[in-house]
């Protein structure tokens, strides 16, 4: 067993107990906090794996932006954990014993001799961030530009959920402006018309404003 | 020596944690969404994976737009269950049958 096969096994190691203790947590922020470890370790596995430019983005992205959103978004709430962990003890032992037949079939379909004897390829003469960035920049071009679309989508989605209009701010309704109708705003009055010699003084009409 | 097969099977076993997880914490609406995020690892990592054996560069590129939409569905996610928590102070999914009949 050579170094890399430790570094492999270690960083696997705490991965899995990492998410375990993810689903297992009773408090989200410590459900949090081990999903932050669990993708570091995936990434270090990443770079075991020659992917560095997404194990830099893994940790850039996710755990910096993703996994600080969620930290924020669990702090904020305040959370009644006791009720929410209806039913933990009474799905687990079937839980278990469906997430031990997954692990085990898959377990034995990933280990045949396809996989198990598979060469590594040689590595490509530049790094994996050039590489990367040639492809993005020519042959997924267009995927490129639909994720940025796709973000662009989540970014005004998630504003327009929890945009709850700005206070005693000075602007008005669009739709109720469009929709208003000419009888909303205007009262037409009947008056008589004025007589020459008026015998009393006539009860003035309210002008419609 | 390290195989295919060790990384395809610690994705496997990283899947089976998240399903799991979503089998029991069932009524936390957070932890399902932290779920969904670890199921998009244990993909992510079955995608680096045969992309470093097989010598091809297009399964890292597919991580990257996978990244990109799991992003973009964490902040959508969160923003519902902020919005949700804001109307009916609880996320818990029992409270969440206003569209029963």
């Amino acid at each position: 067993m050579n170094f890399t096969d430790f570094v492999f096994f270690v960083l696997a190691a705490i991965l899995i107990i990492a998410a375990l203790r993810v689903i297992t947590a009773r408090n989200p922020v410590h459900a949090v906090l081990n999903l932050i470890l669990a993708l570091f370790s995936a990434g270090g596995i990443w770079i075991l794996l020659e992917a560095e430019f997404l194990a830099m983005v893994l940790v850039m992205v996710y755990i910096g932006a993703v996994m600080v959103l969620f930290l924020f978004v669990v702090m904020m709430l305040d959370i009644d954990q006791d009720r929410l962990r209806q039913g933990f003890w009474r799905y687990l032992p079937l839980g278990v014993v469906m997430g031990f037949i997954i692990v085990l079939e898959l377990g034995l379909v990933l280990s045949n001799r396809y996989f198990l004897e598979m060469p590594v390829a040689p590595a490509p003469d530049i790094s994996n961030t050039r590489l990367l960035g040639a492809l993005l920049a020519s042959e997924y071009v267009y995927p490129f530009e639909l994720a940025a679309v796709v973000l662009l989508v989540a970014l005004v989605g998630a504003v327009v959920l929890t945009f709850r209009g700005r206070k005693n701010g000075h602007h008005g309704d669009p739709a109720a402006q469009i929709r208003v109708r000419a009888a909303d705003r205007l009262r037409i009055v009947q008056m008589p018309v004025e007589k020459d010699e008026p015998a009393e003084p006539q009860k003035e009409e309210q002008g419609a404003c | 020596m390290l195989t295919l097969s060790h990384f395809l099977i610690l994705g496997a076993i990283l899947f089976a944690i998240s399903v799991v997880g979503i089998f029991l914490n069932r009524k936390n609406l957070i932890v399902l969404l932290m779920t969904i995020e670890l199921m998009l690892l244990s993909v992510n990592m079955n995608f680096v994976a045969i992309s470093h054996y097989k010598g091809n560069a297009d399964g890292q590129l597919f991580v990257f737009f996978i990244l990109a939409v799991a992003a973009s569905e964490a902040a959508v996610g969160l923003a519902i269950l902020v919005t949700l928590f804001r109307n009916l102070k609880s996320i818990h999914v029992d409270d969440l049958d206003h569209l029963k009949g």
